[in-house]
This record gives C-alpha cells, sequence and structure tokens, in this order.
C-alpha cells in the first residue's frame, strides 16, 4: 500500500512539472504583456487541480488498462495466427474509435458550412448534414484502413518509409486538383483523429505484435500504426472534396 | 459550485460515450474471437475507471481554469486594438506588427504539447521499449519544440496570407531527406509524434489563435485561413524528433572519435 500511494505521489508531482509551463505562459502574457490581472482566480485554482489530479489518474489508469490490454490482444492474435480476425480487428478499431470522436465532428459540421458557403453543396440544412455525415465517415474509413494497412506492415515487416513518402507524395499531387476550400480541412482532419484513448492503445497493439512475431524489432516496426491514421484522412478528406 | 457538478457530469458522460466504442470492440473480440477471459480482470476494471475518470478530471479543469483564459487572450493578442498597426492600413499588412501573436504561438504551442496526455503514453512506450535509450522527457521536448516552431511559423502564414500548400510540401521535402539520413530505430517514433501532438489541450487554444488572427486580419477568411495551423503542428515535430536523433548520434560518434585521442 505504501508503495503505491508514493508511485501516487511521485505522479503527482510529473504531472505538476508537465503543467507548470502552461500556467506560466499564460500567466506571463496577462500579467506582463496584456497587463491585466487574473480573473476567477478560485475557478482557476480549483481548475488546475482537477486537471492535475487527471493527468494523474489518466496515466497511472494507461499502465495497467490501455497498454496491457493492447499488449495481450496483440499476443493473442499472433498467437490465433488468423491473419483475417487480426485485420478485422484492426479496422474495426481505427473505424470505431473514430467515427464517434467529438473533434471530427466538430470539424466535419465546420467543413460542411464551408462548402455551403462556397457553393460546392447546396445552402439547405438536409444537404449540410448529408455532407458532414459523409465526411465523417470518409474519415473513420480511412483511418481504419490506415489501421488495417499498418498492421500488414508490421506483419510483412515492410519498411515504414516506403508506405509515408508515397503518401505525402499522393498528398502533394492531390493538393493540386482538390477544391481550395476542402485543403485546410484536409490537412487539420489528419491531425485531429487520433484521440486520447485511441494513441496509447493503437501504440500498444503495434509494439505487442512486433514483439510477438519473430524477426520484427518493437523500435522499427512496432511505431507507425499513428502516422499512417494521420495520413490516410488528408488523403480520403481530399478525395472527398473532389468528387462530391 | 453546481455549476461544476453539472460540468463534471456532463463531461463524464461524454467520455463515457466516446470510450464504449472502443470498450464494446475489445470486449467483442477478446470474448467471441479470441475466447478467452481477460487476465487480471480486476486491475483492467480499475485501470479504466482511472482513465476514465482522469479524462474526465483533465476536461473538466481545462474548461474551467485554462480555455476560457487562454482563448480570450489569444482573441485579445490578436486584436488591431492590440496590435496597432503601425503603418496606414491601405499600405496593407506589416508583418512586423504581429510579433507578440508569433511569440505567443511559440510559447503556448510549446507548453500545451509538454501536458498532451497521448504524446505522454507513447513516450513512455518509447523509453520502455528502447531500454531507456531513449528519454521520455527528451522526446517530449523535442516534440514540443517541433509545435512551437510550427504554430509560430503558422500565424507567420496566416499574417502574410501565403499559400498552405507550399509550406507543407517544403516540410515534406525536408523530412524525406531527414528520413534517408537518420538511424532506422526512429523513424517510427519520428512520424508518430506528428500525429500525438494535436489532441486535447493543444487544438482548442490553437484554433482560437487561428480563428482570431483570420478575423482580426483584412482580406483573410476565418473560415479557410483559420484552419492549418494544425497541419503545422503535426509536421514539424516529425522533423524535430528525426532532428534530435541525428544531434544525438552525432554526439555519440564524436564522443568515440575524441576518446581515443584523450587516452594518448
Amino acid at each position: 500500500m505504501f508503495s503505491i500511494k508514493n508511485k501516487f505521489i511521485r505522479q503527482i508531482f510529473g504531472s505538476v512539472v508537465d503543467l507548470l509551463p502552461i500556467f506560466i505562459v499564460i500567466f506571463i502574457f496577462q500579467v506582463f504583456i496584456l497587463r491585466q490581472p487574473i480573473p476567477n482566480i478560485a475557478d482557476i485554482a480549483i481548475g488546475t487541480i482537477f486537471i492535475i489530479l487527471g493527468l494523474t489518474f489518466f496515466i497511472q489508469g494507461l499502465e495497467k488498462s490501455l497498454f496491457p490490454v493492447g499488449e495481450t490482444m496483440a499476443y493473442s492474435f499472433a498467437r490465433k495466427g488468423s491473419l483475417f480476425w487480426l485485420l478485422t480487428f484492426a479496422f474495426s478499431l481505427g473505424f470505431g474509435t473514430t467515427v464517434a470522436e467529438p473533434a471530427l465532428i466538430a470539424v466535419a459540421d465546420e467543413a460542411a458550412r464551408i462548402a455551403a458557403e462556397a457553393g460546392a453543396i447546396e445552402q439547405s440544412e438536409l444537404a449540410i448534414d448529408d455532407y458532414a455525415f459523409g465526411l465523417r465517415y470518409t474519415v473513420a474509413f480511412s483511418v481504419g484502413i490506415a489501421i488495417l494497412i499498418g498492421v500488414l506492415r508490421i506483419i510483412r515487416g515492410w519498411p515504414l518509409q516506403y508506405l509515408i513518402i508515397p503518401g505525402y507524395i499522393g498528398v502533394v499531387a492531390m493538393t493540386a486538383f482538390a477544391p481550395d476550400t476542402i485543403i485546410g480541412i484536409a490537412y487539420d482532419s489528419g491531425g485531429v483523429t487520433t484521440g486520447t484513448v485511441t494513441v496509447p492503445l493503437v501504440t500498444a497493439l503495434g509494439v505487442g505484435l512486433s514483439s510477438a512475431i519473430a524477426g520484427r524489432n518493437p523500435m522499427i516496426d512496432g511505431f507507425g500504426l499513428i502516422a499512417i491514421a494521420s495520413l490516410t484522412p488528408i488523403i480520403f478528406v481530399m478525395a472527398y472534396g473532389m468528387f462530391l | 459550485m453546481s455549476s461544476w457538478i453539472t460540468e463534471f457530469i456532463t463531461v463524464l458522460l461524454s467520455t463515457l460515450r466516446d470510450v464504449a466504442p472502443i470498450m464494446g470492440i475489445i470486449i467483442f473480440f477478446q470474448l467471441v474471437i479470441i475466447r478467452r477471459p481477460f487476465k487480471q480482470l480486476k486491475n483492467l476494471t480499475i485501470g479504466m475507471i482511472y482513465v476514465v475518470l482522469g479524462m474526465t478530471l483533465f476536461l473538466v479543469g481545462l474548461d474551467k481554469a485554462l480555455f476560457p483564459l487562454g482563448t480570450a487572450m489569444a482573441e485579445q493578442l490578436t486584436s488591431s486594438d492590440f496590435i496597432n498597426p503601425s503603418i496606414d492600413p491601405s499600405l496593407g499588412i506589416v508583418w512586423q506588427d504581429y510579433y507578440w501573436v508569433y511569440i505567443f504561438g511559440a510559447c503556448i504551442g510549446f507548453a500545451t504539447t509538454l501536458a498532451e496526455p497521448s504524446l505522454i503514453a507513447v513516450a513512455i512506450k518509447a523509453e520502455q521499449i528502447s531500454g531507456g535509450n531513449i528519454k521520455a522527457w527528451y522526446l517530449r521536448l523535442s516534440v514540443s519544440a517541433g509545435v512551437s516552431f510550427g504554430i509560430a511559423l503558422g500565424t507567420f502564414r496566416i499574417v502574410t496570407g501565403t499559400e498552405l500548400y507550399l509550406y507543407i510540401i517544403v516540410g515534406y521535402i525536408i523530412v524525406i531527406l531527414q528520413t534517408t539520413l537518420s538511424p532506422k530505430l526512429i523513424i517510427g517514433l519520428a512520424y508518430d509524434s506528428g500525429g500525438v501532438t494535436t489532441s486535447t489541450v493543444t487544438v482548442p487554444l490553437v484554433t482560437a489563435l487561428g480563428i482570431g488572427l483570420a478575423s482580426t486580419i483584412p482580406g483573410r477568411n476565418p473560415l479557410l485561413d483559420g484552419f492549418g495551423l494544425i497541419a503545422f503542428a503535426s509536421l514539424f515535430p516529425i522533423i524535430a524528433v528525426l532532428a534530435y536523433a541525428q544531434v544525438s548520434t552525432w554526439i555519440a560518434h564524436r564522443a568515440v572519435l575524441n576518446n581515443p585521442k584523450e587516452g594518448d
């Protein structure tokens, strides 16, 4: 019990160090640059305690649940030896975690409004909702495909850059043809798809798979799933903008 | 006080809703496809409760303590009252007038990335499996430095109104060149660090900065030019982490080359 308590307290100190820079930046800008008092000190104090405790609990929970779940599932699938089910799992994980992502829903709605204003789609509630819905499922599908390809890459041992560099070239080539209104959104959608629960889980899955499969190195082969999942949405969203 | 409780419950419910599909997929595949009960179910359950509780507290705290002040600050720093353009507006925008915006963008990008939970997770994992060769803390510092530069450059782009894709193309070319020169071990991690930087803490503040900036500068469309900052924040960490690996191997090489001389 004592050691657990100690670990928790150490983690709290860690969280304080992690969060200190934000508070320093905000404080200095507010007081010295904008020359204004700090409003609602009580709210800020309580909120700060929440943030520190939240980060502490999250990191503790990460090591207890998300990391071991990702890794043991990777081992189980490797032992089971069924490529079909592993790839199905990979796709479901990518699709399922992205389709409900709040950041993605916000970006899709914003994008639909821009498309309506630019005259790319009809300016009616129905058309806008349709567009946002289609965009959301496009991105979720692209993340599912990304995790699937990424898992296949770990199994086959393909070097990551052979996938990423052609991907970049694809992005650049498509930028030339995609409508202007979609480009910024497409580039940003690559960044918003990987949420706080997905990242540790997917990382543990990649690292677990590459440790379970003979001849793979977790450092070289284990990472990269998130990189692919940040790239495919850009391509798919631009394609969505071009063909719709 | 009651506003805190309502907020806590609302955020808790939305966090549960986010986590539910992930849990559903994991439970389905574990029990129906792998057909094995969870090992250490008690530990997993406690861990999951920690994750949900942690995310909820974190988000409520951010919403109450940081985001209102941070976004108000981003708006004030980009407003024309603060910037007070030095030259007759008919002459156009002088990008130097916006120096506080770049400095704020760099500082806030650095600070929020350091607190980003998903980056902390990836850094912990990288330190574990590299056997401590990669230090979680240094990795996070490099990523933060990359985001910091990315946001500063991204705000500069909005002010000057140059095309987004030009920067992205040049950035990609740098990444490709660095990839051919970097140690193999770092490439996956470096590419991944581009995707993890932009989530819970960074996105709301950076978006406020981008939209605030695009709505104050004449001729910019907040809906179009406000986007794109996240793309910068995802690109430059890759460059920074690859550079970190290159510099540390270079230092290691130099140490090996220098040591024999010292021994003479």
